[in-house]
């Protein structure tokens, strides 16, 4: 075995070209798995003041529980991130001189493909905004069934009552999409699922996965803003 | 044959050595015939340049018949040019026009350095094969052609995999200057036989590891490399050696 004590077991799996590319895979599709729970929960908006703040305050009520869950996200998203800049810095590395010219050949990368690092970077502002003005933003109470609960519905109306702050948030999302139409067709790739008659599927499904998620949360900040904008 | 000959505009990398920096140059090359092979244009620049006195342009290139992987080229920001399935050595001269602008560049990357010109040095892809692209039989006589019987998909994917000839275009054309391609063709050419599933875990540990060490990117699954490969070598077969490899770190 070579010298490198890298080179064997677990550790040297993640050190691997493939093992990083895997893990980038698995917890892209946790990560999927999240934004659909976290939009199914949003559509709540919907039902009004009561039904919404009512399903945050179940949510908040679940206490440690709550953040265990919130630390597994987050190292989740973490290990996402680490490993992109890890395989982005290689990869710049590869290829130390540029072509004077360098065209795609129209039949493999495509926009989306070229730009997961840019767009990874706009999800990542995103995401810190995202939490300071939600999570951590302006905290509002209220009674609600004879509880104190926090009023997480109007913290979120007022945010996108400013239409500068819906049109970056539906940016935001439209980014995200195009992030995820690479990201869900090649992360079945990366774990090593390929077929003649099931990738082309994966794929529709993977464009139509990260339309809908973008559809489902713009719409929703949309919403919001025409909310504040009859109260 | 056509007589009507064209004028090309070329602009060529042009580098005295490995060490030395390299910067495009322009050449004005007429008398181009549309049936001439994009290399016969090469050699005809180069009769020019050697008959005025000047350093002919080196380039990559053996057996003119598009199977030996000699060739290589970028031809206007495309691994082995325009054409599809085609290494360069088969590309002609009809698939440009009269005053068209040719660039011409060499294959880049870390693990791939310029020698000369065009000419790279793709001995990195001999130490990935070196390092486990084989198989270890006794030798001897010939063993019995039909003695382990292999089903007719199987052997079908593994001549795909093995219609693989070590270009180098795959590498080229990534953002990523990835080999992945390349490794999981000869990887799935002995993992997809049961001559080759002896060694197949050791064999996926060594040739990864070893495409690692060399300093090629990671593959981001755009699939240029799939697109520009002149042999058509399908993106299935890195899927093939992502699952090898994972079911070997298992093991190992
Ligand atoms: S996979 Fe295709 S492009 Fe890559 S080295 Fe083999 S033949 Fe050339
Ligand atoms: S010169 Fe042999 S393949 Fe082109």
């Amino acid at each position: 075995m070579a010298s490198n004590t890298c080179s064997t077991g677990i550790c040297g799996y993640l050190c691997s070209s493939i093992g990083k590319k895997q893990l980038m895979g698995v917890t892209a599709f946790l990560l999927i798995g999240f934004l659909k729970t976290h939009l199914l929960g949003n559509l709540l908006i919907l039902g009004g003041r009561d039904l919404f703040n009512d399903y945050a305050h179940k949510l908040i009520s679940l206490g440690n529980i709550l953040i265990v869950a919130e630390v597994i996200l987050l190292a989740i998203f973490l290990i996402h991130l680490f490993l992109a800049i890890a395989l982005v810095w290689q990869n710049k590395k590869a290829r130390p001189v540029k072509y004077h010219s360098k065209k795609r050949t129209g039949r493999g990368a495509t926009f989306a493909s070229d730009t997961m690092p840019y767009t990874g970077v706009v999800i990542l502002v995103f995401i810190v905004l995202h939490l300071l003005n939600f999570k951590y933003g302006t905290y509002y109470e209220y009674e609600l069934n004879g509880v104190i609960v926090r009023d997480l519905y109007q913290t979120v109306i007022e945010y996108f009552s400013n239409p500068l702050y819906t049109a970056w948030y539906v940016i935001a999302m439209i980014v995200m999409g195009i992030h995820l139409s690479h990201g869900v067709q090649s992360a079945f790739q990366s774990v090593g699922f390929r077929h003649a008659r099931y990738t082309p599927i994966i794929k529709k499904i993977g464009c139509a996965l990260s339309a809908g998620l973008t559809i489902g949360f713009s719409a929703l900040s949309i919403y919001g803003y025409y909310i504040s904008t009859i109260n | 044959m056509s007589t009507a000959t064209m004028t090309l505009k070329l602009k060529i990398w042009r580098q005295a050595d490995n060490t030395s920096k390299g910067s495009m140059k322009e050449y004005d090359l007429p008398g181009v015939s549309p049936d001439m092979s994009f290399l016969e244009m090469l050699d005809l620049l180069n009769e020019n340049l050697v008959n005025s006195g000047n350093d002919p342009v080196a380039f990559d290139h053996d057996c003119r018949e598009g199977i030996c992987g000699m060739c290589s080229l970028m031809i206007n920001g495309e691994a082995h040019g325009p054409q599809k399935l085609t290494t360069t050595c088969q590309l002609h001269m009809r698939s440009f026009k009269d005053g068209d602008t040719v660039v011409i560049e060499p294959f880049r990357a870390k693990a791939f350095p310029v020698h000369k010109d065009l000419m790279v040095d793709r001995s990195a892809f001999d130490e990935i094969i070196a390092a486990g692209g084989f198989i270890s039989m006794n030798a001897g006589n010939a063993p019995d052609g039909n003695a382990i019987p292999i089903g007719k998909e199987t052997a079908d994917l593994a001549m795909d995999a093995a219609a693989c000839i070590g270009c180098g275009a795959c590498v080229a054309s990534c953002e990523n200057a990835s080999a992945m391609l390349f490794t999981s063709a000869k990887l799935s050419q002995l993992a997809l036989l049961p001559q080759g599933k002896a060694e197949a875990a050791e064999r996926a540990q060594k040739m990864v590891k070893k495409m690692d060490e060399l300093g090629f990117g990671n593959c981001t699954n755009a699939a240029e490399c799939e697109a520009s490969c002149p042999k058509g070598i399908e993106l299935s077969n890195i899927a093939r050696m992502n699952r090898e490899f994972f079911k070997s770190s298992l093991s190992k």
